[in-house]
């Protein structure tokens, strides 16, 4: 989340004070990215630092008003049309889990997914029930809610791969291992991720 | 920000009676002999409360299916017992059976299958018409139906002058006219959209509210997350149950605190 871009988008809607773009900010949001106020003024003081945006009389600290320069309206739409990084895969914790479930002795692989699978479902009933309350009427939090849902589901998703891809894995007969380096089935699957 | 009232400590938190609907106990079902047999269910206990929306999900194969025929009595199980409403299935005579999925069990179907010749008004009132409820008790009771899916104005339209949308609305109160009790649905939202989905979702969910427990099968997982309770089956077993989850505030850092 790019807190310095949301408060720009703020901004190109007119001058406004430090509070106010923190309320804004998170009623934008649907409330599930807090903000303080802290963090609201120091970026503030970063966009007016690289002329991005500019504050109106002498006063500080909350009787100050700021207002978008040219510059930061520039860089607004700089930065909706540039794409996000999602070129290198983001270190995941539950990948990492499910590959050290699948090699350490002992350990149902099975399990360990359907518990995770099981806490997944859980969270997404809550972020449903927010779907079915609150976000009825607010486009900004349906919009969020919906990311997270389809976020969840594509997890939820993978889990079944894995444990589809790991039951066949384990009725499979073993294939000889390769003269030069034997190495365990389970290490060969890890490996072609 | 308002934070609206989502308590489930009671059924659905709308304070309908804890009584099962829908008790499955130890439920199996084999098809073929050995050594061909299939299980398609084996020791399933699954209840349902009156305002609970249960979703089973599982992938092909695991059983989801056979468990909705066996809880509409469409089909017995192997061993182990099937009560709606407190009442065993088992041993009881065919036409009874047929009464009681006429007159307490309501289906939503993939593609909702209305009948094209008939209106809204008409569809709606179908089924207690079959039942041999007089025509005008049976229109009236339609007619109320789709006012709570808030398409009563569209009682005299036929499928084919509805939306989407309004067609998903009749099926659902065709499902729940009367004085239906459980609801049993295959994949309800078909072959429909994510929003128009979830909007069968949302509606069958708000009838639980009014009341009826509603069994849905669905491989996905965010149509399942509408329900009170999911429950995974795979190879026929059972194999786990979310608990209830807490509201949706937990998602939501309170002001308070900040």
């Amino acid at each position: 989340m790019s807190v310095p871009h949301a408060l720009l988008a703020l901004l190109s809607e007119g001058p406004k004070y430090g509070l106010q773009l923190r309320e804004e900010f998170e009623a934008g949001t649907g409330e599930v990215w807090p903000l303080n106020v802290g963090q609201v003024y120091k970026t503030l003081g970063r966009l007016e630092r690289d002329g991005l945006a500019e504050s109106e009389g002498g006063q500080d600290g909350p009787q100050k008003r700021y207002r978008i320069t040219a510059g930061g309206r520039e860089a607004l739409a700089a930065w909706l049309r540039t794409p996000p990084d999602l070129t290198s895969p983001p270190r995941d914790e539950l990948v990492m889990k499910v590959l050290v479930a699948a090699r350490v002795p002992g350990t149902d692989a099975h399990e360990v997914i359907q518990a995770h699978r099981l806490y997944l479902l859980e969270l997404m009933q809550q972020w449903t029930r927010l779907k079915e309350g609150e976000a009825r009427d607010d486009l900004s939090l349906a919009l969020v809610v919906d990311a997270e849902l389809f976020r969840l589901d594509a997890v939820i998703r993978w889990l079944d791969t894995a444990d589809v891809r790991l039951a066949r894995a384990a009725a499979e007969p073993t294939p000889p291992p390769p003269a030069a380096a034997p190495v365990p089935q389970l290490r060969r699957l890890g490996a072609r991720r | 920000m308002s934070r609206p009232e989502l308590s489930r400590a009671e059924p659905a938190g709308n304070g309908h009676s804890a009584v099962s609907v829908l008790e499955l106990r130890d439920v199996s079902k084999t098809y073929g002999q050995e050594p061909d047999e299939v299980h398609a269910l084996a020791g399933v206990d699954l209840s349902v409360r009156a305002g609970e929306m249960v979703a089973v999900m599982g992938p092909s194969g695991s059983g989801k299916s056979t468990l909705l025929t066996i809880a509409g009595s469409l089909e017995d199980p192997t061993s182990g017992e099937v009560l709606v409403c407190g009442t065993a299935l088992a041993g009881m005579p065919e036409d009874r059976k047929a009464r009681l999925r006429r007159r307490v069990i309501g289906y939503v179907f993939q593609d909702f299958n209305l009948l094209p010749g008939l209106t809204a008004g008409e569809n709606a009132a179908l089924p207690l018409e079959l039942d041999g409820v007089a025509v005008p008790k049976a229109r009236a009771a339609g007619l109320a139906a789709l006012e709570a899916l808030g398409v009563a104005g569209r009682a005299s339209r036929f499928p084919d002058q509805l939306s989407g949308g309004e067609r998903q609305r009749v099926a659902i109160a065709r499902a729940v006219v009367g004085d239906r009790r459980l609801l049993l649905a295959d994949e309800p939202s078909g072959a429909l959209d994510s929003v128009n989905a979830g909007e069968v979702m949302r509606l069958l969910h708000e009838a639980c509210q009014r009341g009826v427990a509603a069994v849905v099968v669905t491989h996905d997982a965010q149509l399942a997350a509408w329900a009170d309770r999911v429950v995974l089956l795979r190879d026929g077993r059972m194999t786990g149950q979310t608990t209830r989850p807490p509201g949706p505030e937990s998602l939501l850092v309170p002001r308070e605190i900040r």
